[in-house]
């Protein structure tokens, strides 16, 4: 490592971190600053917002700062219920995509090395087609006169089960959230995964370590940051999709993400779409500070 | 009963035959090393006693049975790898602990056994630290717990002190011949370092492409190599082409082109006639001026072509009349002085009648 005690050095440090702080700070950190202030103010008329200090001309309307919004958010219990049930779906994605991915990662990882970039690229070639597309055709998958949804209810009939559908229901939404994110969870995954040194299966074997022993006291412990950045990369991003309940789910099926986006685009409630937002923050904040305490490296002493 | 029998054992990879029909037979409580070049088939012998790879003949019987189909987890065979292979992500202490843990001991024993394993090798103090925060000798050593925590059967090294740089290589020499005398574990050691290989083992087996060149104690490798691979192989060793005039029950009287008639030690299956190389160490070599001129057997004139000086020893080049090189080594025994004799000094070169072998072709 160099030790950045010299001027020339310092200097260096900052040419190479200063472009990226700059960067976060414009794009990250100004942006959370602006919706901070638009939750504290009031909504215009006709949508945007209204104007902090009192216009010139008495024009009727209100005006100023308030913290009635985050007051609304707490004082309706159907705003915590739709923050838990997103939590609830982005988690279930979350495990899903992990117990789908993990498997195929380990296979993309512990395959010859010539395979292993195609079946990456196979891995991200859904990317190559628009995200909407690729949604619509889950539609008339699910849809009640596709194959698929004949199949299912054929085999539930075989049982005297009543025939569901699948379209717009909690499960499509569940299905579309694993679909669009899996490659997220399989990437980071197989660069983890990629790098463990065989050697160290060869000598937990040869220690007594059996097929099982080998995958949870080797490969999984090693395997936990590629876990940890996938769950990110899943979890997150669908806390806040709203395209795909939109398109897949019912009625009943609004996450976060839509009520969100409604408060934008169509109650045009700015001050309360922003204060869903930095609620929405801080929660995925809270968590993954919560991840990261829990998934510190333990020493023997806390044992 | 031999503790480890290798009956016969033959593996291919293709048309390449890495290990071809070789038996041995190892003692319980022996330091056993197999030496050779890359690529002779040490490591695949090794894997196959391992587990990791099957014989496609032949037998491998450990206290007379027959391990083919027991998986590498249920024989009672450790490996010390090459790389260490210590689990990055546990302590010195877990990684340790953990062919006792898939043993199904006791935490009560675990503790206690580990404990006694970290004394063994220097280590107490070292139990909460990880792999990553250790030194390459320290490394080495939680290796070797790791290896004989669980008393193995026997303890196979794969090249272990290949990545140390000299001088920690001859402590970690010293200490695993004694943590083999404390512990009476089986060793079986491989290299191709051939002084690592006199210096620790018992009993060591040259190998090349596949096949056993000599099976036979350290010192006797050495002073009596029985083929030119192996004297090559092992240690320096000057070479000049020969044949056989005569055979006595004391010595062979050989034909050197150019130096006449030359005593070598008897040996078996030689006959008159016989081609082959009369092979000379340098350190059994003497050299000094040509002032007497004595008619000695194997006493010849020559002339210093070069010199290699390593601080403790020198060793001199000297061409014969024949056109042949002979090293001849002196220790440096003035201090300050890097040689005795220059380049192009004539020199007079001497051995004993019962230095020397003779290789048949």
């Amino acid at each position: 490592m160099i030790k950045g005690n010299t001027k020339a050095n310092r200097t260096a440090k900052w040419l190479v971190s200063g472009p990226p702080l700059l960067f976060l700070l414009v794009f990250f950190v100004a942006p959370s600053l602006i919706m901070l202030f638009t939750s504290l103010r009031l909504p215009g008329e006709f949508g945007g917002l209204a104007p902090i200090a009192a216009p010139a001309e008495a024009v009727h309307g209100e005006y100023g700062l308030t913290l009635e919004t985050y007051q609304f958010f707490f004082s309706d219990i159907l705003y915590a219920e739709i923050f838990l049930k997103s939590f609830a779906v982005a988690a279930a994605s979350t495990l899903i995509c992990l117990i789908m991915a993990y498997p195929l990662a380990l296979l993309i990882a512990r395959s010859e090395k010539r395979f292993r970039n195609l079946m990456v690229l196979l891995v991200v070639l859904p990317f190559a087609s628009n995200f909407l597309i690729r949604i619509y055709a889950w539609m008339i998958i699910l849809g009640p006169e596709s194959v698929f949804s004949h199949f299912i209810n054929a085999f539930l009939g075989a049982f005297g089960i009543a025939p569901v559908t699948l379209l717009f229901s909690p499960f499509a939404v569940l299905v579309g959230m694993v679909y669009v994110h899996l490659p997220f969870m399989v990437l980071p995954l197989y660069t983890n995964l990629e790098k463990h040194d065989p050697a160290l299966l060869d000598a937990a074997q040869d220690l007594g370590a059996n097929a099982w022993q080998r995958f949870w006291r080797v490969t999984w412990p090693l395997s936990l940051p590629g876990v940890f950045s996938g769950a990110a990369l899943v979890f997150i991003p669908v806390l806040g999709m709203f395209a795909v309940p939109d398109i897949l789910g019912g009625t009943g099926d609004i996450l976060i993400g839509n009520l969100i986006k409604d408060q934008f685009l169509g109650t045009r409630d700015w001050p309360f779409g922003s204060t869903l937002s930095i609620m929405l923050t801080l929660a995925v904040l809270a968590i993954t500070g919560l991840a990261a305490w829990f998934a510190r490296p333990a020493t023997i002493a806390e044992r | 009963m031999a503790l480890l029998e290798i009956h016969n054992v033959t593996r291919r990879f293709g048309d390449f035959t890495a290990v071809d029909n070789v038996s041995i037979s190892i003692k319980a409580g022996e330091f056993f090393t197999l030496l050779g070049p890359s690529g002779c088939g040490k490591t695949t012998l090794l894997r196959m006693i391992a587990g990791f790879d099957l014989p496609d003949s032949g037998q491998i019987l450990l206290d007379g049975k027959d391990m083919v189909g027991t998986p590498p987890e249920k024989r009672p065979i450790h490996t010390v790898f090459q790389s260490y292979a210590l689990f990055p992500h546990m302590t010195v202490a877990d990684n340790i602990a953990f062919p006792l843990k898939m043993a199904g001991t006791t935490p009560d024993e675990i503790r206690s056994r580990v404990r006694e394993a970290m004394d063994d090798v220097r280590l107490s103090n070292f139990g909460n630290r990880f792999p990553q925060e250790l030194s390459g000798g320290q490394k080495q050593r939680v290796a070797f717990a790791r290896g004989l925590v669980n008393r193995p059967r026997l303890l196979l090294l794969d090249e272990p002190l290949g990545a140390l740089d000299a001088k920690l290589r001859e402590e970690m020499q010293i200490e695993l011949i004694n943590l083999q005398k404390e512990r009476g574990v089986t060793f079986v050691f491989i290299t191709h370092a051939q002084n690592e290989a006199l210096a620790l083992s018992h009993r060591i087996a040259v190998m090349n492409q596949g096949k056993i060149e000599q099976l036979d104690e350290p010192s006797r490798i050495y002073g009596f190599p029985r083929n030119r691979f192996v004297a090559d192989f092992i240690g320096k060793i000057s070479i000049m082409n020969a044949q056989v005039l005569e055979t006595a029950p004391s010595h062979l009287t050989l034909s050197v082109a150019g130096l006449g008639e030359v005593t070598a030690p008897s040996k078996e299956d030689v006959k008159v006639g016989d081609t082959g190389v009369l092979a000379i160490r340098p350190e059994q070599v003497r050299i000094s001026h040509h002032a007497e001129e004595v008619e000695l057997k194997n006493h010849f004139i020559g002339k210093v072509q070069g010199f290699l000086y390593v601080g403790d020893v020198t060793t001199y080049i000297v061409e014969l009349p024949n056109g042949a090189r002979i090293e001849a080594l002196l220790p440096n025994s003035a201090p300050g002085r890097a040689k005795f004799f220059e380049a192009g000094d004539p020199v007079a070169v001497s051995w004993r009648h019962d230095a020397g072998t003779f290789l048949n072709d």
